[in-house]
């Protein structure tokens, strides 16, 4: 083919040209679903440590996502000593396996999040997001008091099968929760059930009261809920320091 | 424009757009024909040093450009050029570079440190930088905390004792602090008589009267001894306040002005209750790392 016909006819130029350009994405994100060690297996004592989010923290999720938590905090730990030191182990391609999408981010205006689980208490998260500045006076983030109102949770299973579909483990059938059983164990199989998702959701909040406000469940219970568990799953004194640079 | 097209010793593309719009067909310059070269070669180089081409379930690992590490438990690893071996050598450089302190660290006292200008120099600085990264979103950057939440930590009052053992199984283990809720325990007028014994325990000038029948509340109906004591100083096992200084972490009693207003924020405290959780750090921070920011809040308290 002469290279003025391609020129000069904007159907094959278009065409080519989208061909030429999907090479160079196509050779560096194809081979990563062939090679073995891309997501690393994270298995204590036989169970995957590393599970999908139980139906309230998948809509704690939700709420991050819909307020656009991810425009200032990135979830991604890179392997250098400074992050390493503030943020702590960094991030494997495992702990984000069933984020859909992925929360990695690209901005830093505030800390990264990838690891904030457990590291301040209940009460710090609802009044931070209540406020931040009564807790971090130079903090810039915006007030999130609007979230103390009653979450809805009406589509959970929806939510949950739409993410089945893209290959998380959230089970519908005796032999999926029977699987998940054997693959993370009875307490997290419990929560991975689409059948008893409202309740698990109602008796997460319950036990939790992550805004303390023990009377309804709110957006507030479920972003805490979901932040105390960012980073979580893994338990690093389980592995030897040097375990995930096998990986690589 | 007119007489650039028809410079003749430029040739075209031969097309004409529109009738007369043409394209020069210049050749590369050489400066960046060479660069081009130069970059294909480098990426061949590349390929060879480094991590490049997939095959099957793996990849070529590169040659000549190999990792060795020893990590913390003293393992050493030889590998091929990775980030988190990078990583894994940077920690270690880091951790040999400061070993010399960090042994001297790990074998004193902490009174021996305290004493010592250049490794409480060390100690302090290292748990100046921890401290910012984890106590400083509750307790702030000065850690002078948030009154009615995060204790202040530059007083010379200690919830859970103040001596470097306490400090340091409060960092690593975290505390539970719970002060219960007497509202349908007490009568209004039994909180407000306990309210002015409490407030008459620090030098308040409440009534003298109302006072005496809180302290029977206190002692009895309320049972406060049990956790404040008979005298009031707080027990440091329960995380109990000393009610007898003028020192205030829930109810903010030094920012009220007028006596109705230091009862009205006492008695909230008395009807609600206060619960409050400081986390365990332990499996967050190293034992070296609590041991200098024990160090450091230590020292935050004792400058005043």
């Amino acid at each position: 083919m002469k290279h003025e016909t391609i020129e000069t006819n904007a159907g094959w130029l278009i065409g080519l040209t989208l061909i030429v350009i999907s090479i160079g994405g196509l050779v560096e994100i194809v081979p990563l679903y062939f090679i073995e060690d891309t997501i690393e297996e994270v298995k204590v004592e036989g169970k995957d440590t590393i599970h999908p989010y139980s139906s309230l923290e998948l809509r704690g999720r939700d709420i991050y996502q819909r307020e656009g938590c991810y425009t200032c905090h990135s979830q991604m730990i890179r392997p250098f000593r400074d992050e390493a030191l503030r943020y702590g182990h960094y991030s494997l391609a495992a702990e984000s396996k069933f984020d859909h999408p992925f929360q990695w981010g690209s901005k830093r205006t505030g800390p990264d999040l990838a690891r904030v689980g457990k590291k301040y208490s209940n009460e710090w998260h609802v009044q931070h997001l209540i406020e931040p500045r009564s807790v971090v006076k130079e903090s810039i983030m915006p007030n999130y008091g609007f979230l103390m109102k009653p979450l809805s949770y009406k589509n959970l299973a929806n939510r949950m099968r739409a993410l089945k579909v893209v290959g998380v483990p959230y089970s519908e059938s005796k032999e999926e929760y029977e699987a998940n059983v054997k693959r993370f164990g009875e307490d997290i199989a419990k929560n991975l059930d689409i059948l008893h998702a409202e309740e698990n959701l109602l008796a997460q909040a319950a036990a939790g009261n992550y805004d303390g406000n023990a009377d309804d469940v709110t957006e507030m219970d479920a972003l805490v809920a979901y932040l105390q568990l960012l980073g979580t799953m893994v338990d690093f004194n389980k592995f030897d320091e040097g375990h995930f640079a096998k990986f690589r | 424009m007119s007489s650039e097209k028809n410079k003749p010793t430029v040739q075209t593309t031969g097309h004409a757009w529109d009738g007369d719009i043409q394209e020069f067909n210049n050749p590369l310059p050489n400066w960046w024909l060479w660069t081009f070269y130069a970059t294909a070669i480098f990426a061949i180089v590349y390929w060879f040093l480094y991590p490049a081409w997939p095959v099957g379930d793996s990849y070529t690992k590169g040659m000549m450009n190999e990792i060795t590490y020893t990590t913390s438990d003293g393992k050493t690893t030889t590998t091929h050029w990775n980030t988190r071996a990078l990583f894994l050598k940077e920690m270690q450089d880091a951790r040999e570079a400061q070993a010399e302190f960090l042994k001297e660290i790990n074998a004193s006292t902490f009174e021996q440190i305290a004493s010592d200008e250049e490794k409480s120099a060390f100690a302090y600085s290292m748990a100046k930088v921890v401290f910012a990264d984890n106590c400083a979103a509750c307790h702030q950057t000065g850690g002078n905390g948030v009154i009615g939440f995060y204790p202040n930590l530059l007083d010379d009052a200690w919830l859970w004792g103040g001596s470097f053992s306490k400090i340091q199984e409060s960092i690593a283990n975290g505390r539970n602090g719970s002060m219960p809720a007497f509202k349908g325990r007490l009568t209004e007028k039994q909180t407000s008589d306990v309210t002015d014994y409490i407030l008459s325990l620090s030098g308040s000038a409440v009534d003298k009267s109302a006072a005496k029948r809180g302290k029977a509340v206190f002692t009895n109906a309320g049972g406060c001894v049990a956790c404040h004591g008979a005298d009031g100083k707080g027990k440091e096992s329960f995380g109990a306040a000393n009610l007898t200084d003028k020192i205030w972490t829930i109810a903010d009693v030094t920012g009220a002005d007028t006596l109705e207003a230091k009862k009205a924020v006492v008695m909230s405290v008395v009807k609600n209750g206060k619960t409050r959780q400081m986390p365990a750090w332990k499996d967050r921070l190293s034992a070296t790392e609590i041991k200098m920011l024990t160090l450091y809040v230590h020292k935050l308290s004792a400058s005043q």
